[in-house]
């Protein structure tokens, strides 16, 4: 029930706030929106079928589909794709991070983030390293199976670590191309039309299944510069051996051109939003 | 602070613009806001509210104009400012998909508290919103007048000086409405200035200290809600009568007495006269009472702000979209 003398008391109490809090760090600020988003998926575990189901399937589904007509046998195409599948699904689902934010900014909670007096970016750099964490895992959960099935990098496990460090980056990276887009486009459904239609294109027409050079002399020159493809061929290079110098150092310049032109422009429409 | 601000204010905004394409939504809008009042801003449906409230909170920049807010420059020291206010917006703004007592802790977490006092504040705000019970429940699942009330228990969680209330009771209940307006008068009474937007007329006669009314982006009036009813001019005498015979009498000697036109409720059995003052009030019944009418009860009262709406802006406040019909069921019950 309703009691308006107990309420008054207690009600005069929470008002009178002896001594007003500083303004937060930014890194406090930034692990108190990891602390939400670990929330989220505390009450919606269905969410993390992206990051478990989706590598799971995906593997078992290339592997066996394509192994025996592309490489003869599975087991070498396994060695091959899983490099791919690995880049391919952590790529994909970078463009959760912007649905995430896009459903925020249709809600009111969005206006009393922008009313407060933490730093800025904290909103996205905490969902962002959330989702790190979603991509660790699933990338855990993908080479876990990769080594069930026979899977072995010519370079050890070392190797394949580091390769997943480079993925990790360069997702992170690309993430902020889908949180400038859930700001600037109507709806989630549109963000997720939009994302599609350019990572569909982006990982199938790159060396994620197969050898670029088994490809016409037009595609192979527009795969050649697909990130996708250089991401691939990294984590390949890193895990089995054979990659080629440069390539890394181009790679973390594509990472960082990302950030530098999305990030800041994913903050300008941030503070600016209608 | 500047040395042109006056700490007695809590908004000074002068001259304030927002266009929104070739409209403007805001046309040149100043407010003074005294600290510690509770201001109503008042107007129908897109008249410019929420466009102003969004403004001076800090979410949106002013095309033209400037404005203090707690004595500092909303353009310039926007960290300042945002350290002193809170909103509530017109739709919830709480993470639904978190608890009461998780919502509270991230805003606490938020504005500067540490984990642990993060807790306890969370926990002083779920008793004092009465939400104790609800605490560990999603907000999604909440009901109307709940999600209010975490709402705003989330927009005191530092006690900001100034509180903006976007329609803060729109679409609820009498009884929950009742609560937020118990909430309001608290937060006053310790201090706080409340800024708030409303369509129900009532809202602001019964909240607001004082009341500028917004029409089209402008200000059409501003002053306290007996200034603004003495705009308007006459107050306005109720006669309730015994029999239609009676009211019927009544209405042919009042045409005899004054030009005015009056209102006459044959259902209702009675008249309403707008009157100058109370001398003219005690003649007129007087006369009624000499002719012999029987008189059920009388009363004098002041012009509704509905009325005060109608002659400044030659329409009636309601728009006839669909929160026209809740705004009616929140009077009748009022």
């Amino acid at each position: 029930m309703y009691i308006k003398q107990d309420n008054a008391t207690d009600l005069q109490r929470a008002l009178t706030l002896s001594q007003r809090p500083g303004r937060p760090g930014a890194i406090g600020a930034s692990l108190t929106f990891g602390w939400r988003a670990l929330l989220k998926i505390k009450y919606v575990p269905e969410q993390l079928f992206d990051v478990t189901a989706f590598p799971i399937m995906f593997l078992l589904m290339f592997t066996y589909l394509f192994g025996g007509a592309i490489s003869g046998s599975t087991g070498e195409y396994l060695d091959f794709v899983l490099p791919g599948i690995l880049v391919m699904t952590v790529s994909m689902i970078t463009m959760y991070t912007g649905i995430d934010l896009n459903k925020d900014i249709q809600k009111g909670i969005f206006d009393r983030f922008r009313t407060l007096p933490f730093w800025r970016p904290a909103a996205l750099v905490g969902a962002l390293l959330v989702d790190a964490v979603r991509y660790l895992l699933a990338s855990t959960i993908m080479i876990g199976l990769g080594y069930i099935l026979g899977f072995r990098p010519a370079e050890g496990f070392g190797g394949l670590v580091l390769g997943v460090l480079v993925l990790l980056l360069f997702a992170f990276s690309l993430s902020w191309v889908w949180t400038f887009l859930s700001l600037i486009v109507r709806s989630e459904k549109a963000l997720m039309g939009i994302s599609m239609m350019v990572l569909f294109p982006l990982t199938f027409l790159s060396s994620v299944f197969v050898d670029t050079s088994t490809m016409p002399g037009w595609l192979q020159s527009l795969v050649d510069v697909n990130p996708v493809t250089l991401v691939v061929d990294a984590v390949r290079g890193l895990a089995h051996g054979g990659l080629e110098s440069g390539l890394l150092p181009i790679v973390f310049l594509l990472s960082a051109a990302f950030v530098v032109v999305f990030a800041p422009l994913t903050m300008y429409f941030y503070n600016n939003k209608k | 602070m500047g040395l042109n601000s006056h700490p007695e204010y809590a908004i000074e905004a002068d001259g304030l613009v927002k266009k929104f394409g070739d409209q403007r939504v805001v046309d040149g809008i100043a407010l003074r806001v005294p600290r510690g009042s509770i201001y109503g801003f008042l107007g129908p449906n897109g008249a410019g509210k929420t466009t102003t409230i969004r403004m001076l909170a800090t979410l949106l920049q002013p095309d033209e104009g400037s404005a203090k807010v707690m004595g500092y420059d909303l353009a310039k020291e926007t960290d300042q400012v945002r350290q002193r206010i809170s909103l509530t917006g017109q739709f919830a703004s709480v993470d639904e998909d978190l608890s009461g007592r998780e919502n509270l802790i991230l805003i606490a977490r938020l504005v500067g508290f540490s984990r642990a006092d993060a807790k306890a504040r969370a926990d002083e705000l779920l008793k004092a919103f009465h939400l104790e019970e609800a605490a560990q429940r999603q907000v999604k699942k909440y009901s109307g007048g709940m999600r209010r009330r975490i709402d705003i228990a989330a927009s005191i969680v530092a006690a900001p000086d100034l509180l903006f209330l976007d329609e803060p009771t729109t679409g609820l209940d009498p009884r929950s409405r009742n609560q937020v307006w118990d909430i309001i008068r608290a937060l006053v009474r310790n201090g706080t200035t409340v800024f708030l937007t409303t369509q129900y007329l009532e809202e602001a006669d019964q909240l607001a200290d004082r009341i500028a009314v917004i029409d089209h982006g402008r200000l059409i009036a501003e002053g306290t809600s007996s200034e603004l009813k003495a705009l308007v001019g006459a107050g306005r005498l109720t006669v309730h009568f015994q029999a239609a015979e009676d009211l019927e009498r009544a209405a042919v000697i009042l045409g005899s007495l004054t030009q005015e036109t009056f209102e006459k409720d044959e259902r209702a059995l009675k008249l309403i006269v707008p009157i100058a003052d109370h001398s003219a009030a005690a003649a007129t019944i007087s006369r009624f009472v000499t002719e012999d009418l029987r008189i059920a009860d009388f009363s004098m009262g002041q012009p509704s702000l509905d009325e005060v709406f109608l002659t400044l802006t030659g329409k009636k406040p309601d728009s006839p979209e669909s929160e026209g019909e809740e705004s009616e069921d929140v009077h009748q019950a009022g």
